[in-house]
């Protein structure tokens, strides 16, 4: 690493190496018989969820408890990956979308148009999909059940949690 | 001696609380220690190895609240095997059998079955309050038996321990006649939670002054919620997002404008900042703001609500406030005692950080600082001497710069000096963590002026041995010292074995102290459990899943160095339950 020649490790007899590095073993250094650091030797698919940056065991000294809630944060986050189930009346299957994928709301009806072959028409705001007897809705957090579309986009992904493309009968 | 029957004494005792304090008193004569010892209520075991429970409840048969400390303090850092021990079982059994009125437990690091809990729930009749901290071992089952069973609870309090969801629907076991919760916590939840069943218990509850709830509980049901209990003081927010257009939104700021007595908040732990408006009308009255766990709050957001929270005294925040927003921290926060920045993104590239800066502002601004943790990407032996001189009030002081052994990137020397600078002013400096290049200097200043230190951690410090004998001759009242990756051998270790029974206990992982030297200290000194942990032949899979561990036995060869090792004062002897990689010497 460029600063070992600034800090003159060998003075503090401190390895940061990346394991596996040959060192000048200087007097007193502790053998190095233990595991080396896990997270970059033993799992390749880990690398990608980690830097290059060597890292250390317990270190920066934070809780487990409190790494794994950021953890869980980061992949919920970026990996993506907001499956959620949609049903469409009459049909006995259903599917599985990710919403992450989609950047808004053309692009997802779009796509379920495709998927059950149904048009749902325009969507206004005052009246909804005014054109047609299928209407997509979608399950919230509250357990209510919602016209797709009124919401801004990225709070309609954080909280649904279907889909149903409903028969609008009262239209 | 005595001038008064004991019952005055006793009467006269009752207001010495501080368990130093009776501990000291006990010493005075043996009618104080027995009077004291009777009427002694709250007992505080800072090391569940250091004593047996049978001793505990003899010596203390009056006991009403027990208080245990377990694993190491590395243990939060991975540093301790799994299986290492710390389990309250046996204690739970000792005090069950024995009968004792036993009320209030608190345990931190240790591990807790849900045997354990079913076991307390049915035991003490006037069991009231349970608090957790950074425990593990158990699992909703457990809370259910709790919930279901201690009718007079008072406290069910779960600080960030790592519990397993059995989806029990523990909540819904609090019956319709437990009416006197104070305090529920259950933020470190992870699963799913009956909310209608959480509304009529705070509805029935008119005595809840602090609710943390976890992320499953929706702001709708926060509204409901606050509605029934306006008499709040601690909030911990689940989920925090919604239409801000909404009724429900609207409701609940209308709701939370009806909460005058909130003077604590914490959780988000999902988040939208634009709904964050709706609790502007509350940070007024803040002293405690914890939005650690906040990540989806930019800086800007954090900013816009810092400027309303005028009296805070205690702010734990992620670091992406960056050095701008402790600015405002510090022009807006002239009461803050305590600060705690976490890093939001340990292992990333540091797009949003904190420096040297940040805390030289706070320093600037908030005179009254006597407690800090600050992660950062770099500090400076300036800015840490100018900290020193504008709060000379620290009682807690723990720097963690992210790179460990980073220097002061503006002079490239080691930061002796700035520490120096901190131990030299705060006089009542109590603990210390030390972090960044550092060499035998700062200990030997460490020694020098620490005079009230009680816990130094240090990682990956010092030049020689020198460092760890300054630290261990010069600073008196020093009782927990943990040290890692730094290159403190036997003669440090051996140099004054006396001294380790002053103190509650020694952690040094690799470092450079040998079998031979540990079997020597442990030979000297048999009042001490002197442990060596070898979880080394393990892979962390296996550590994890807890298998095949290696007997670790002290026949190795006497000049091997010890990767780990944990040595403690203990009138128990060698204790029974140590896993196959730990050795008692």
């Amino acid at each position: 690493m460029a600063f070992q020649g600034e800090l003159n490790l060998e003075a503090t007899e401190l390895r940061l190496g990346l394991p596996g590095t040959p060192a000048p073993a200087p007097a007193g250094v502790r053998k190095n018989n233990k595991r080396g650091l896990p997270e970059l030797q033993d799992d390749p698919c880990e690398e990608s969820t980690r830097p290059a940056k060597t890292q250390v065991v317990g270190w920066p000294p934070i809780r487990s408890y409190r790494k794994n809630c950021l953890q869980q944060r980061k992949t919920e986050s970026e990996s993506g990956g907001v499956y959620v189930k949609v049903s469409m009346d009459g049909v006995p299957y259903l599917r599985k979308i990710d919403l992450k994928l989609y950047k808004g709301y053309p692009q997802l009806l779009k796509d379920l148009e495709d998927m059950f072959k149904f048009k749902a028409g325009e969507y206004c705001e005052r009246e909804g999909y005014s054109r047609s007897e299928l209407v997509p809705a979608y399950e919230d957090k509250d357990g209510d059940w919602m016209l797709v579309g009124d919401v801004p986009w990225n709070m309609f992904v954080t909280s649904c949690k279907r889909l149903r493309i409903m028969k609008g009968s009262e239209r | 001696m005595n001038y008064f029957p004991d019952e005055v004494i006793e009467q006269v005792f009752d207001y010495v609380t501080s368990h130093q304090d009776r501990n000291s008193i006990s010493l005075v004569c043996k009618s104080w220690y027995r009077i004291e010892r009777l009427s002694r209520q709250r007992v505080f075991i800072g090391n569940c190895y250091s004593i047996s429970p049978d001793k505990v409840i003899e010596r203390f048969p009056a006991i009403r609240s027990l208080s245990l400390k377990g694993k190491p303090h590395f243990a939060d850092f991975n540093l301790v095997p799994y299986d290492w021990g710390g389990h309250v079982y046996p204690w739970i059994v000792a005090m069950a059998k024995s009968k004792v009125n036993l009320e209030e437990i608190r345990l931190k690091r240790m591990v807790v079955s849900d045997e354990s809990l079913e076991l307390i729930s049915s035991s003490f009749a006037n069991f009231t309050s349970l608090v957790l901290v950074s425990c593990e071992g158990f699992t909703t089952n457990g809370l259910k038996a709790v919930a279901a069973n201690c009718s007079l609870l008072r406290e069910l309090d779960l600080q960030e321990n790592e519990v397993e969801d059995h989806r029990s629907q523990w909540l819904n076991h609090f019956p319709e006649s437990s009416t006197s919760l104070v305090t529920l916590n259950f933020s470190c939840l992870k699963g799913e939670i009956n909310l209608a069943a959480l509304e009529r218990l705070v509805a029935r509850s008119p005595n809840l002054k602090t609710l943390r709830v976890n992320r499953a509980v929706t702001l709708d049901s926060l509204q409901k919620i606050l509605s029934w209990a306006p008499q709040l003081m601690d909030l911990g927010v689940g989920s925090f997002i919604h239409d801000p257009d909404s009724e429900t939104f609207y409701k609940l700021k209308n709701t939370i404008v009806q909460c005058k007595s909130i003077t604590s908040l914490s959780g988000f732990l999902e988040v939208a900042p634009y709904c964050l408006p709706a609790i502007y009308p509350v940070c007024s009255n803040l002293t405690s703001l914890n939005l650690s766990y906040a990540l989806g709050i930019p800086a800007s957001e954090l900013i816009k609500l810092i400027r309303h929270c005028k009296r805070l005294q205690r702010l734990w925040i992620l670091d992406c406030i960056g050095d701008k927003g402790l600015e405002v921290v510090a022009s807006n926060c002239k009461d803050l005692q305590e600060l705690r920045v976490f890093p939001s993104d340990p292992f990333g590239a540091g797009n949003t950080v904190v420096t040297e800066e940040g805390l030289v502002a706070i320093s600037f601004g908030c005179k009254k600082l006597n407690s800090l943790l600050y992660f950062c990407h770099q500090m400076t032996n300036a800015a840490l001497i100018t900290v020193a001189n504008n709060c000379p009030n620290f009682v807690r002081f723990r720097l963690c710069i992210l790179d460990p052994t980073k220097a002061d990137p503006l002079t490239q020397q080691p930061l002796d000096e700035g520490f120096g600078a901190i131990v030299q002013s705060c006089k009542g400096l109590k603990r210390l963590s030390l972090s960044g290049l550092l060499t035998d200097m700062v200990f030997l200043y460490i020694g020098m002026y620490a005079e009230q230190l009680e816990m130094l951690s240090v990682a990956f410090a010092g030049k020689s041995d020198k460092g760890m004998i300054y630290v261990l001759n010069g600073c008196k009242k020093l009782r927990k010292l943990e040290v890692r990756d730094s290159p403190f051998g036997d003669a440090a270790l051996l140099a004054d074995p006396g001294k380790y029974e002053t103190m509650r206990s020694l952690w040094m992982s690799s470092c450079e102290v040998t079998l031979g030297a540990c079997k020597a200290l442990a030979r000297k000194m048999p009042m001490l459990n002197v442990e060596i942990i070898d979880d080394s032949e393990l892979t962390v899979d296996e550590a994890l899943c807890g298998g095949a561990p290696v007997a670790v036995t002290a026949d190795g060869d006497d000049k091997q160095k010890v990767e780990k090792m944990y040595l403690y004062r203990t009138l128990a002897g060698p204790r029974n339950d140590a896993p196959e990689f730990v050795c008692t010497l």
